[in-house]
């Protein structure tokens, strides 16, 4: 081993994640805190925080990755969240052939990974619908932790709202409160409505048959990874670190950079 | 900069808000275009132009209408050059690209249309670009229901002809387009107040064709692994062109040839050897959007090809001129402009064939398909090209936006996830 340390740096619209990892590839740290206001004093914060050992290593090496990848100032270099997610995930799952659902924060991406390398990956639009954003807004208005809502989900019954956009949604679900409808059967519906758009934004890309792994914040929630089993007819795989795809997979890139 | 503020007050135009215009234009032409490394020389007059880009154009078509000469603004390349220069007749794009105009344009325009219509109806409307107030008569056509309706907007403030072209391409249809073509002639005829002739038919096609020849030489040399010229740079040529004296057009094209052929034979490249050559396809980029190649460009790819109106589409395929009667000439044009592969036709496979022909040729590692917001056209036809390129093992991306700053973080991810990806 010859001392060098990989630092992933992820900056999520949410959370930062960073893995740390050595030259075999062994994590050896890692951390998650909220983005907050500022991607740059949250990378510094970061930093800060790092064991000195590491920090003051001239051999270690920052890969800055996520939507805020550029406010990173100490990064050696900025990857895009495909790669690195992509990436993450290989290691992750111990698999060479496989589809990664990414639901994070602002955006949900599907990336197609073949022989190890990216060959395919879409990421939606503009609108928050099918994303944790969209859990978390509705989480809100039905007064409960995103957490919570899922595990209420799980006991509700069939009921459908029909806006994707975040905005509409949220109405519909006002209307449905006032309505009476059971508070689980509500949750019932946003989740749906997540996995939904995640179905149909899978069709424009070829999953085929390989496994398909659960990335990002929402792999907690295991009622979301049995409602994407539902809706996609076949197992999906997550694990707890699955939230770090994006990290390790930077941290990946800079035991790998010069 | 030469004093056009009389020239704009007299075409009517609202000048506070053209200022503002005119303020942030140099910041984005320096941010794209000045940035670059080891450009062409050649580009110089393109330079010029868009630094001046509502003076000096402007006062040439002003002064040539002192002349009694007639200027037909026209928004899609179906509409043919040839038969008003015969006539002579000036022909000038008429195209917004810039967010500017879209405010302007969603007052009598619903939001989801997309923002080359909506910028073409603010520019005309806002009284804030000098082609839209020069041209005595606009040429619209029939492509897509989007542009329909706007002509319809727009001919109540000026006076609009339009073209109807066929949404199929069966023998009947070429027939029907020619038919459009000559009724056309007699509209310009009487516009201008010259008669049309075989011989002057000719000649036209005879300057256009020489426009297309030497845009078409520029382009070749992109072709080349050795990369004289960015694609900034062809882009902002293509644009140009549009609004351009088609006989100056070919000159300045050929000066640049000539060099970029010449750095070819020096090894002159623009970019590092293996960066990842990009071809895009899909709606056209009119005058200011250069959004998406600067993206592309600062993200570490280069674009060597656009298969879209403001690129190939332009100027492939020359017109027959060796008809002897207008008829003949007329049939000559109609089947030279249906070979264009817009999205409004059904079925359209002969874009896909285009894509795939184009991105071997111009040896793209990879092929960005990007359309306006709201055209459902080319959107609906993503998916048919996204499979065609799969098929053939060419890396695909596809992206929608629009001419808004807001979406450029979300681009510039998948973009450089795109390249990432192509880098292996
Ligand atoms: S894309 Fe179609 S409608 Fe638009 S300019 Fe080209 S041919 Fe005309
Ligand atoms: S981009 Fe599409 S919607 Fe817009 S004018 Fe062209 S064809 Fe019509």
């Amino acid at each position: 081993m010859d001392g060098k340390y990989g630092v992933g740096i992820d900056i999520g619209s949410t959370c930062a994640k960073t893995v740390i990892i050595d030259s075999e590839g062994m994590i050896v740290w890692k951390d998650l805190r909220p983005t907050g206001w500022s991607s740059v004093d949250t990378a510094e914060a970061i930093r800060k925080d790092l064991p000195p050992e590491i920090r003051n290593n001239e051999k270690t090496r920052f890969v800055a990755t996520g939507y805020g990848r550029v406010s990173v100032p100490f990064a050696d270099k900025c990857v895009t969240e495909i790669s690195c997610h992509a990436k993450g995930a290989v290691k992750l799952f111990g698999l060479r052939d496989l589809n990664v659902i990414d639901i994070g924060g602002q955006d949900t991406k599907l990336i197609v990974i073949r022989g190890g390398a990216v060959t395919e990956f879409i990421m939606n639009d503009k609108c928050s619908a099918g994303t944790g954003r969209f859990l978390e807004v509705m989480a809100n208005t039905l007064s409960v932790s995103p957490a919570a809502m899922c595990r209420m989900a799980e006991q509700g019954n069939e009921t459908r709202i029909s806006s994707l956009c975040t905005v509409f949604a949220e109405s519909e679900v006002i209307n449905l409160i006032g309505m009476g409808t059971p508070r689980e059967n509500i949750a019932w519906a946003i989740v749906d409505s997540i996995v939904q758009k995640v179905k149909t934004q899978a069709g424009k890309i070829r999953l085929e048959k390989e496994p398909l792994c659960l990335t990002g914040g929402l792999c907690d929630f295991s009622y979301v990874q049995k409602k994407l089993e539902i809706v996609f007819g076949r197992d999906v795989l997550t694990t707890p670190d699955a939230r770090f795809a994006g990290a390790l997979g930077a941290a990946e890139y800079a035991v790998l950079s010069g | 900069m030469a004093d056009y503020v009389k020239m704009w007050e007299n075409l009517g135009m609202d000048l506070e808000s053209h200022d503002m215009l005119c303020q942030v234009l140099p910041t984005a032409v320096g941010d794209v275009f000045m940035t670059q490394e080891n450009r062409p020389k050649a580009m110089d007059f393109w330079d010029l132009v868009i630094s001046e880009v509502h003076g000096i154009r402007p006062a040439e078509l002003i002064e040539e209408q002192k002349k009694g000469r007639k200027v037909f603004g026209t928004f899609c390349v179906f509409v043919p050059d040839e038969v008003i220069i015969a006539a002579d007749g000036i022909v000038t794009g008429l195209c917004g690209g810039s967010q500017f105009w879209v405010p302007g344009g969603e007052e009598v325009l619903p939001k989801n249309t997309c923002p080359l219509i909506k910028a073409s109806v603010g520019a005309r409307l806002g009284r804030t670009c000098p082609f839209f107030r020069i041209a005595d008569v606009y040429v619209g056509e029939t492509t897509c229901d989007g542009k329909k309706k706007a002509y319809e907007i727009l001919g109540q403030d000026v006076p609009m002809y339009i073209m109807d072209v066929p949404q199929m391409k069966r023998p009947k249809d070429i027939l029907k387009w020619k038919e459009e073509i000559a009724e056309f002639a007699e509209k310009v005829e009487e516009i201008t107040g010259n008669k049309l002739s075989a011989d002057k038919l000719k000649e036209a096609i005879r300057i256009v064709n020489e426009k297309r020849k030497a845009m078409k030489r520029v382009y070749d040399a992109r072709k080349s692994v050795c990369l004289p010229i960015s694609g900034r740079d062809t882009l902002l040529m293509t644009q140009i062109s549009f609004f351009d004296d088609p006989e100056r057009c070919a000159k300045m094209c050929n000066r640049l040839a000539d060099e970029l052929e010449q750095r070819i034979k020096d090894g002159v490249s623009v970019v590092p050897e293996g960066t990842k050559r990009i071809l895009v396809t899909g709606t056209p980029l009119a005058v200011p959007n250069w959004k998406l190649h600067n993206i592309i460009e600062t993200s570490g790819a280069v674009v060597v090809c656009e298969e879209m109106c403001t690129g190939t589409r332009y100027f492939e395929n020359l017109v027959d001129d060796s008809g002897e009667t207008l008829d003949d000439l007329y049939m000559a044009l109609s089947e030279r402009y249906m070979k264009n592969n817009c999205a409004c036709f059904t079925p359209n496979p002969g874009r896909i064939d285009d894509i795939i022909r184009l991105a071997k040729e111009y040896k793209a590692d990879g092929v960005i398909d990007c359309s306006l917001k709201f055209c459902g056209l080319y959107d609906i036809e993503k998916k048919s090209v996204a499979e065609a390129l799969k098929a053939e093992g060419i890396p695909v991306l596809s992206l929608e936006t629009d001419y808004e700053d807001s979406d450029a973080g979300q681009l510039r991810t998948r973009i450089e996830a795109f390249v990432e990806m192509l880098n292996g």
